[in-house]
């Protein structure tokens, strides 16, 4: 699967994507950010507080208890600002 | 018609309303938001989710055109630097009649602010600064989806 990143999500990562593999435990996008945290300690800064979080699995927004299902495409970033 | 486009480059005015208004509508309003000096702000920048934001915006400009009966919407959001007095976001719409292109243009720019993925970075001089949600975006949107279509 790959995952993205946008604004100060991507910037504490230290990348806008990468690809993963997460185990069958990782059922939500909550896990996969929960899981994503040991991956270095940007992911455990950028990922440690999920209420600032938003994302969208396959290009759709959608809430952080939601299931990746077969997902391909997961983004996770900030609130959004645009306009 | 439908346009929508997510483009570094600057938001010409009367290039982007010329297709608008040649459709024989009654009414065509428009939005256009600009980059703001205030508080020291030197450079804005934007920052998108590039595929799924042409997406969105396509999405909520068919909401829109069903919902009024839209002859036309039109939705251009400029991304990457731009500085206070920029065109940062136009939205166009034409209807036969005034209400009809005066509601869906709110809606379109309410709708905007909370359901495409832009963010925001403020630059003063070399300190930025990600700009954090507002909780009145999220209200303005909300109020649409309470409303039911006009007659």
């Amino acid at each position: 699967m790959r995952v993205l990143y946008f604004a100060w999500v991507r910037e504490q990562i230290g990348m806008s994507e990468e690809s993963v593999d997460p185990p069958e435990a990782v059922c939500t996008v909550a896990d996969l950010a929960e899981w994503l945290k040991d991956r270095t300690p940007g992911h455990a800064t950028a990922l440690r507080d999920l209420t600032r979080l938003r994302a969208a699995v396959d290009q759709q927004f959608v809430p952080l208890d939601s299931t990746l299902g077969n997902a391909k495409e997961v983004a996770i970033f900030p609130p959004v600002t645009g306009g | 018609m439908i346009r929508v486009s997510v483009d570094p480059a600057p938001i010409d005015l009367a290039s982007e309303l010329a297709g608008v208004d040649e459709l024989g509508a009654g009414a065509v309003a428009t939005f256009t938001g600009i980059v703001r000096g205030d508080d020291g702000v030197t450079c804005l920048e934007l920052e998108h989710y590039p595929g799924m934001t042409e997406a969105a915006l396509c999405d909520l400009a068919e909401q829109a055109a069903a919902r009024w009966s839209l002859l036309s919407a039109v939705v251009i959001h400029r991304v990457g630097p731009m500085t206070p007095g920029d065109r940062v976001v136009f939205i166009a719409t034409a209807a036969t009649h005034r209400r009809a292109a005066l509601d869906a243009c709110a809606y379109l720019i309410d709708r905007l602010k909370t359901n495409a993925p832009f963010w925001k970075r403020e630059h003063r001089g070399l300190v930025t600064a990600w700009v954090e949600a507002r909780a009145g975006d999220h209200q303005a949107a909300a109020r649409w989806a309470d409303q039911s279509a006009p007659d």
